[in-house]
Formats: structure tokens, C-alpha cells, sequence
């Protein structure tokens, strides 16, 4: 092929000249100057195979254009990184030459229009970005929002996310172990859909997606490319409305079974040593890990995309390059392994090809039946993407809220009528309906089984284990995005800490709005300055994550929701902490303050239907204290549960321990707080323990040594009793055996809503 | 005692291998589903998972594969041979054992930890437990939904081919609860439950360890030598 051939158009596709005269690149999602700068780039008129190229990879999706400036803030290094963003995931050190890789990614908005297939491939995705680095996935998270079950079609997309889930995640035989689901009318057309893989690797088996060594071969495995998901990555970037339904084709269809496959041929390519550089096809497929593995390796690449393995005759360039058919891998490897390549997956059942190779300088080149028909400056496309910063404002709902006390209105409510309030609402009912459909017991290594602070795998042939979550509370983000940002990442090293482990690091998910619009890109970046500082206080870098932006519909943004996935390290088995009560006579002991906070927190939401004033505050240097009391009191054997405080208080949170371990407890506690707001406060900073009487005293002289309050609240019984009693009075009297009921069936119960029930 | 774990393209095949290591600490090998030889092996254990993607039926694709002419061949010599959830399913479709699975009755994929009751331990699997046994052993799968037509149950029954039923609460609508059942001759066995995901405390249950042991002492005692 030679090098000087000029670029063709294709006979049926727009013409150069009428793209630029019908400005045909804004229905792919170009502005006019980002067109011109391709001009500029080309030096030259762009095809329809490159301007759509560059289409995608200035997507919001693939080029964070419009977060880039901002994601500049996050620490991203520390001592244990191997390797931070801007590679399919993030890898963090653990000892004895063993790394952990994890990411999380969102699925928004083809879970909004086709929930199964969205969910589903959500999780495909993300585990295809995880064993592209060499790693084997050991365990998978999500994080799901959704509007009030009480509409049909919330029910509807709810259900089917979850069998999405299900269907990928149960096949792919890696365990579901942690998430959280949250319903509130905020998502009620745009559900947010998160997955989070995990995954193990040693060292000397970390990949990368770089493509280099002229004359290498690049290679094609996996499925076939069809005309499924064609420009899924710009479809990603708009807000929804109602033509998104007609953007059901640009949703991807997934094979678990071919991931699965895929997964164990490169797993033993990567055992063999084999790989020079690997990517997985994920959004804007062909294109984006072909240009991003030319542009990392500094080469060149050209490609015969009549190589390409299709699904459909009579596919165009721009079909091919655009497609997001799932489980294909691009690779490339020294000269002479092909045959290698090839005779794995053939034992397999797995299609491969060679479909190009590296070349000389940076120059991008795609062949379609012996024609040139793009040539651009790979750089260009990765390096030299726009940029935005976006003007910024202060909502005016933020300036009125800031003289505005929940707390007052909400004191009025009768206690024990508030627990049984908040139990059985979907977002604090139990999830069992939700994690008894996800395998969480594959590979045989899960410890601490979903319902817990955080899930717990082993790492087998090792005293280690990784405690894992996800987290995230959209209402405290919206009513003040700095401390929900802090928040954010502090409760989810909480719950990894009360897990028994150090928290390692960080994958994020920012869930926003347009950032095109002043209030919502205010929202982004006060979010990230409160995450950066916590993740700094915290020494917990973030290595990789994903933006989703543009999660509106008809205007109408969601709250903003940064979804934080943490990881830690239990350096011992024996430190593996659950949050249940586990004996009869422990004492029950709470660290940390609690304040008058019920701004924007369930009880809020459940008795006004919205959330206002300012959410709860947190102290970074306090919430460090708390963390160190309890990874010190695990780590010397002094706790039988621990239990972070989150949404719904310390009367949930006592619930819950009583619940997940069928104890009952008596609590008794002096307050000036009214006692309403002193037990559904969502006060941060705040961890509770049961010990066995003999060690409290021990625990006590912890906290006192880094200046954190430790109150004894009470003991752990064996009676179906849960009471609370405040300043003498008894407020809270109820059997176990009830409430633990009403709980489990918060979200079954609303879910079997007859169909024509709406609100 | 050598075991085999045949790989199907799907198979969750490394818990089962890592049960017999860590349990019986004996040689295990993962066979992949082209070798039809198994003859040096003295028990085959058919691994849980999603083989061939559960396309078609769960089961039916594996259970033509050649491998399961080495299954078929060891079963007649009366080499112990279980399947476990996806396993059960491939013995269903060969024919090795009776019945069929359908859907479990609330159509949803269904993962937690069930209750059993050993029905029967005058068998290779469950010598170490007691009749009446409560056991506690995960599950975790969309089809296992036991089925048999009315004579084939009072066979079931008349055989003592019952061995372990659902207590408390039957998570999948099978017929009289059946959650896992052998051939005439006792030495096939079939379970929708993972004991190979129950052999440490820290797993939430170590019940299933007697079934590994009982298996071994077994072989022991009926001239199988290392």
C-alpha cells in the first residue's frame, strides 16, 4: 500500500464539500470550530470516514474535554500506584509482587432507553477494561440510581438493570460483590448505572495499550463488528430527550459467553508473555483503541479494514470504524507470534485477524478495498483534542438554602414512627432482592457477603484480602458539592476501614449534568475540589474513573452524583470485620460526634418528598481520626462489628447491626438534640462498634489518644428487642423479628405493585 | 485418588479444583472437553458455571461434547462422578441421570446460602453426614427448577435416589424440593447446590467438606489406593 495515495470519498457518503457547506458535523456532535480545527489539523477538507473519526474521540466520552481541567486536581500518585489514569484502569501495589486493578464506568444512557442490554454491557465493558491490563477480574461492584418505584416504568428499568447485571456478570462467572442502589425522583428519566471490575494481577504481567515496533502486527479478536452501537460514545455525550428512544439501535447487544472466551484466551496470551500492547474496543470501538494505542506508542498504524471480521455485508468505513459491537480486543505483538495468537484462540472457538500493523512516524491510516479513505495526524485525534472551561454559577437554590433548618420541622416527628419510616423505605430496605440475582459467590473466594459495609474477597494462597465499595449521595453532592465530595470519598474509606482494611485507592464516576450550563459545571467543579481534598487528606489517590456528563432530560439535570469506588487491603484473614452484632453482651460503642445535620437526609426526603438546607459537614481531619481508632482496634482484635453511620443515622445503623446479626440491643443515651434528630442525624465521621466488655476500655484509650469521642451506648442482647432510650425517656421499642420483616420487604414489597399503580 | 474436572469453554472449573486441593490434598486435573480418555482418573467432578453460555438448554451443548463419552465410560465402571449445578444440568441432558431442569418458578437468577436436609447418606457422596442432617450450601443459578414425571419420582423414591432436599424454603420450585439426586447405583451425583463454595468458615458455611471427605473415604474402603 503506498503512503502517498490521496484520500478517497466514498460514492454514497456526503462529499467533503457538503459536509463543510451543510455543516453535516453538528449531526454527529461537532461544533463549528472543532470542524475548522480538524480542517486545520487535515490541511484539508475531512471525508465522512474522518470527520466522524474525529467525531468520536472529541466526544465528551472519549476526550473528557469539558472535565479535563478539572480532573487535574485529584492526587493520582502515591506510593503504591503502578499506574494511574489514562489506561484502562488503575493498578496499586499490594505486596509480594501482586497488584489490584479496578475501574468503575457509567452506562447511563443506554440503560435509559434499553435497560438489560445497557446494564449488561456496562458490566462487559468494564471487565474487558480490566483484563486488558493483564489482570484476572475477581470481583464486580455497581451503583444504580433510580426514580420512585412507584412508576411503572421506573419498576421497568429497575428490574431489567438488574437482570442485565445478572445475565453478564453470572455468566462471565466473576462474583457481584458490593453496591448500592438509591431511588429518588431526581433519576426518574435518567438512571444512572455505574459498574465497577476488580481484578489481580503480579506484576511482571501488567499490559498496556500502546502500539509499537515497525512492521508489528496489529490484531483483531473477539466477536464480529455489526452496525450495533454505531456512535455510542456521542450518543453518551448529549442529554436524553424524547428521540432517544430511536437511539435504541446505537444501544450495543452482549455475548457473555464470546467475553468469556475472550477473557481466558487473553489471559493465557498474557501468562505466555506475548502481548506487545493491548486495548479493549470499548466506546467508539475500532477507533478509539487503535488511535489511543498509536498515539500512546508514539506510531503510526494503518489498518486494511477489509481484514476486519463483520457480522453484515457491505459495511462502510465509517460502520466499521464506529461500531461498539462488544467483545472484540485489539492487539499488538512482535512479528512472528501471530501464529501463536491464533492457534489460542482457535482452541478456544475465538475468532482473530490481522488487520494492520504498526508504522513509521504518527500518521493514522485506514485502507477500505485498496483505497486510502483516512489519513490523519494520530495526535491530533488524542493529544490535541479540545479543551473547555466553562463559565461557572452559583445556583440560586444554593443561596437559599443556606438559611433554611430542616432540623426544626423534622424534631416534631415521633421517633420509633421514623424508624419504622426509614426501614422500610426502598433506599434503606434491605437489597437482597437486588444481590441474591447476582452470583456473589463465584470463584469461592467472597468472605463478607453482600449487605455488609463493603465486600470481601481472599486472595487465595495469601493471608491478604481486598475490601471493596461503592459509594456516593447525589442529595448531599446537590445541596453543597464541596462537602459531598468530601463526603463522598470519606464514607467510602469508612466503609472499607470498617471492613478491616486500608484504603488503597480510588475509581470515580462523575454523574453530572450539562457542563455547558453555568450551575451544573459550578456542581462539577466544587465536587472535585471537595473529593481532592478528602482523597489528599486520606491518602487515597484516585487511578482511574470515568465522566459522564450531559445526564438531563428535558432540561432537567440529576443531582449531581459522583460515585466514589474504593478499595482497601486486609493485610490479615483474622481482621475481616463484618457490621453485624455478633454476642449478647457486648457493649455497643459509637465514635464520633453527632451534630443537628438532616439536611438532605432520607428521613428529609421521606417525610417532605424533597431535600433542602445544607447536608451534613465534614471535618477531614477528624473523619482521619475516627478511620485510625478503628483500623488500630481491628487490627489488635478488639472488635466483633463495626458499622459506618451514613443515611438514616445512628438508629439505622444500630437497625442494621441487629438485623444482619438477629441480636437485639438496648440503647440508652443523653442528648441535647431533640431525640428524633439525634438518632436520624446523617452526622459524618461517625463509626459504631460492638466489643466485648472487657475490651472496651481498650478501644476507649484508642480513641482517646487521638482526641476521637467514644460513647458507650448500650449492649447487644439476645432478645427480639431493639429500644432506645433518650434522657430516660424510652422513644424506640420495637420486636426484631418485626422490623427485620418490614425491612426485607421494603423493596419486594414495592416492587409487586400492580402495573397500573401510579403515583 | 486422582480426580478429574472437565473444562467446558464457561466452566467455573477452579473451585472445584481448588476444593479438592484444599480439602482432600489430592492430585486434581482440569480436563479440557476435547480428551474423551479418562481413564486415569478415579472421580470426576463436572463443574458449575455457564458452559457453551447455557445456549440451547443449560447442559445440552456440554453433554455432547466428547469429553462426556470419558464421563459415560467411568460412570459404567462405577468411578464416582458428580455434577454440580451446571454439572447437574450436563448429567440431566446426557441421560446420565433422570429428569430435567426448567426455570426456576419465579424466573429470576436466584444466589445465597440454602438449607438442606441429607435424605440419604448410604451413598459414596454422604457417608460422613447423618440421615437428617440440616446443611447449609450456597446456590447460585436461573435453572434448577428439578423436574420428573410421577413414576420416575416414586423410582426416585423407592431407590433411595433422593439426597438432599430444601428445608425451609425450596428457592427454586423442584419437584418435592429436590436439590440433588443419584443414579441407581449410587455412584452419579447430582446437585444444584455448590459444596465446593462451603469449605471454610470464612466462606459463611464449611458444610460442604464431609461431601469431599465422604467421597474419599470411599474410594479407601473399596480398594482404591494411592
Amino acid at each position: 500500500m503506498q503512503s502517498n495515495q490521496m484520500v478517497k470519498s466514498l460514492p454514497h457518503e456526503p462529499t467533503p464539500e457538503e459536509i463543510r457547506d451543510q455543516k453535516l458535523y453538528q449531526e454527529i456532535g461537532l461544533k463549528d470550530e472543532e470542524y475548522e480545527r480538524v480542517v486545520g489539523h487535515l490541511n484539508r477538507l475531512p471525508n465522512w470516514t474522518e470527520i466522524s473519526i474525529y467525531s468520536v474521540m472529541w466526544s465528551e466520552h472519549c476526550s473528557y474535554k469539558s472535565s479535563k481541567t478539572l480532573l487535574k486536581k485529584f492526587p493520582t500518585t502515591g506510593p503504591r500506584v503502578l499506574q494511574g489514569p489514562g489506561e484502562g484502569a488503575g493498578v496499586v501495589d499490594i505486596g509480594d509482587q501482586q497488584a489490584v486493578v479496578f475501574k468503575i464506568e457509567s452506562h447511563n444512557h443506554p440503560s435509559a432507553v434499553e435497560p438489560f442490554q445497557g446494564a449488561a454491557t456496562g458490566v462487559g465493558g468494564i471487565i474487558r477494561d480490566v483484563f486488558s491490563m493483564g489482570a484476572r477480574p475477581i470481583a464486580l461492584l455497581n451503583s444504580l440510581r433510580f426514580g420512585d418505584l412507584k412508576t411503572p416504568r421506573v419498576r421497568y428499568l429497575f428490574e431489567q438493570a438488574v437482570e442485565g447485571i445478572a445475565h453478564y456478570g453470572n455468566r462471565m462467572g466473576v462474583p457481584t460483590v458490593a453496591g448500592e442502589v438509591v431511588f429518588d425522583k431526581a433519576y426518574e428519566e435518567n438512571p444512572l448505572v455505574n459498574a465497577m471490575c476488580v481484578g489481580l494481577l503480579n506484576h511482571h504481567e501488567l499490559q498496556k495499550g500502546i502500539a509499537k515496533g515497525v512492521g508489528n502486527p496489529v490484531i483483531y479478536v473477539g466477536a464480529s463488528t455489526g452496525r450495533d452501537g454505531i456512535h455510542g460514545a456521542t450518543f453518551a455525550s448529549e442529554e436524553l430527550s424524547e428521540d432517544s428512544e430511536e437511539k435504541r439501535p446505537e444501544v450495543q447487544a452482549g455475548d457473555p459467553f464470546m467475553e468469556k472466551l475472550l477473557l481466558e484466551a487473553c489471559m493465557e496470551m498474557v501468562q505466555e508473555g506475548l502481548l506487545l500492547g493491548i486495548q479493549d474496543m470499548g466506546a467508539a470501538g475500532l477507533t478509539s483503541s487503535s488511535t489511543e494505542m498509536s498515539a500512546k506508542g508514539k506510531h503510526g498504524i494503518e489498518l486494511n479494514l477489509d481484514l476486519v471480521p463483520k457480522r453484515e455485508e457491505g459495511m462502510t468505513p465509517y460502520e466499521i470504524m464506529l461500531s461498539e459491537s462488544q467483545e472484540r480486543m485489539l492487539l499488538v505483538v512482535e512479528k512472528g507470534k501471530e501464529e501463536r495468537i491464533k492457534q489460542i484462540c482457535d482452541k478456544g472457538g475465538l475468532q482473530s485477524a490481522v488487520i494492520g500493523q504498526v508504522t513509521e512516524g504518527t500518521q493514522y491510516r485506514l485502507y477500505f478495498q485498496g483505497d486510502l479513505v483516512a489519513d490523519i495526524p494520530v495526535l491530533t485525534l488524542v493529544d490535541d483534542a479540545p479543551c473547555y472551561v466553562h463559565p461557572q454559577k452559583v445556583p440560586a437554590y444554593y443561596l437559599e438554602n443556606e438559611e433554611v433548618r430542616p432540623e426544626k420541622e423534622l424534631a416534631q416527628i415521633d421517633p420509633q414512627e421514623a424508624m419504622l419510616k426509614v426501614l422500610s423505605s426502598p433506599n434503606m430496605g434491605s437489597k437482597k432482592w437486588v444481590y441474591r440475582q447476582y452470583d456473589h459467590m463465584a470463584r469461592a473466594s467472597t468472605a463478607v457477603l453482600p449487605g455488609s459495609d463493603a465486600g470481601v474477597i481472599v486472595i487465595r494462597g495469601t493471608e491478604k484480602a481486598l475490601a471493596r465499595c461503592t459509594d456516593g449521595n447525589g442529595r448531599y453532592v446537590y445541596l453543597d458539592p464541596v462537602q459531598g465530595g468530601r463526603i463522598a470519598i470519606a464514607e467510602s474509606a469508612r466503609n472499607v476501614i470498617c471492613a478491616g482494611a486500608e484504603p488503597l485507592g480510588v475509581t470515580d464516576c462523575l454523574n453530572f449534568g450539562s457542563p455547558e450550563k453555568p450551575e451544573v459545571y459550578w456542581q462539577l467543579a466544587q465536587a472535585i475540589e471537595g473529593m481532592s481534598e478528602a482523597c489528599h487528606q486520606l491518602q487515597t489517590p484516585v487511578v482511574g474513573g470515568n465522566v459522564s456528563l450531559y445526564n438531563e432530560t428535558k432540561g432537567e439535570a440529576i443531582y449531581p452524583t459522583p460515585i466514589v469506588g474504593m478499595v482497601g487491603l486486609v493485610t490479615k484473614r483474622e481482621h475481616i470485620t463484618t457490621q453485624s452484632f455478633k454476642q449478647a453482651d457486648d457493649l455497643i460503642l459509637l465514635l464520633g460526634d453527632t451534630y443537628a445535620e438532616l439536611g438532605g437526609s432520607e428521613l428529609q426526603y421521606l417525610e417532605t418528598g424533597t431535600i433542602s438546607g445544607r447536608p451534613p459537614q465534614l471535618d477531614l481531619e477528624k473523619e482521619q481520626k475516627v478511620q485510625r481508632v478503628v483500623l488500630q482496634a481491628i487490627r489488635q482484635g478488639l472488635v466483633a462489628s463495626a458499622h459506618d453511620l451514613s443515611e438514616g443515622g445512628l438508629a439505622l445503623a444500630v437497625a442494621e447491626s441487629c438485623m444482619t446479626g438477629q441480636k437485639g440491643a438496648e440503647i440508652s443515651l443523653e442528648t441535647t438534640l431533640a431525640p428524633t434528630v439525634h438518632l436520624f442525624s446523617e452526622s459524618q465521621s461517625r463509626i459504631l462498634l460492638s466489643v466485648s466488655a472487657e475490651k472496651a476500655a481498650q478501644v476507649e484509650e484508642l480513641a482517646k489518644a487521638e482526641g476521637v469521642t467514644c460513647t458507650r451506648l448500650g449492649k447487644v442482647t439476645d432478645n427480639d428487642k431493639v429500644t432506645f432510650t433518650v434522657n430516660g425517656d424510652r422513644v424506640i421499642d420495637l420486636s426484631l423479628n418485626e422490623i427485620t420483616q418490614q425491612w426485607e420487604e421494603a423493596i419486594p414489597c414495592a416492587m409487586k405493585q400492580s402495573s397500573r399503580s401510579t403515583s | 485418588m486422582r480426580f478429574a474436572v472437565p473444562v467446558f469453554p464457561g466452566s467455573n472449573d477452579m473451585d472445584a479444583v481448588h476444593a479438592i486441593e484444599d480439602v482432600l490434598e489430592r492430585p486434581v486435573t482440569a480436563v479440557w472437553h476435547h480428551e474423551s480418555d479418562l481413564s486415569q482418573y478415579d472421580a470426576i467432578i463436572i463443574p458449575g458455571g455457564c458452559s457453551y453460555g447455557d445456549y440451547l438448554r443449560p447442559g445440552a451443548l456440554a453433554a455432547r461434547s466428547p469429553i462426556m463419552e470419558g464421563v459415560q465410560k467411568a460412570a459404567e465402571q462405577g468411578k464416582l462422578v458428580i455434577g454440580i449445578s451446571n454439572g447437574f444440568q450436563i448429567l440431566l441432558e446426557s441421560g446420565l441421570l433422570p429428569g430435567a431442569m426448567r426455570k426456576n418458578d419465579h424466573l429470576q437468577f436466584r444466589c445465597d446460602i440454602a438449607t438442606l436436609i441429607v435424605e440419604n447418606n448410604q451413598n459414596p457422596f454422604t457417608g460422613h453426614y447423618q440421615v437428617g442432617e440440616r446443611i447449609r450450601i450456597p446456590i447460585a443459578h436461573a435453572q434448577g427448577n428439578y423436574y420428573c414425571d410421577e413414576q420416575t419420582l416414586a423410582e426416585l423414591k423407592k431407590n433411595n435416589q433422593i439426597v438432599f432436599k430444601y428445608v425451609d424454603e425450596n428457592p427454586n420450585g423442584s419437584v418435592e424440593g429436590i436439590a440433588g439426586i443419584c443414579n441407581k447405583r449410587g455412584n452419579v451425583l447430582g446437585m444444584m447446590p455448590h459444596p465446593e463454595r462451603a469449605i471454610v468458615d470464612w466462606m459463611g458455611t464449611s458444610d460442604g467438606v464431609k461431601l469431599f471427605t465422604s467421597m474419599l473415604r470411599y474410594w479407601e474402603e473399596n480398594g482404591g489406593a494411592e
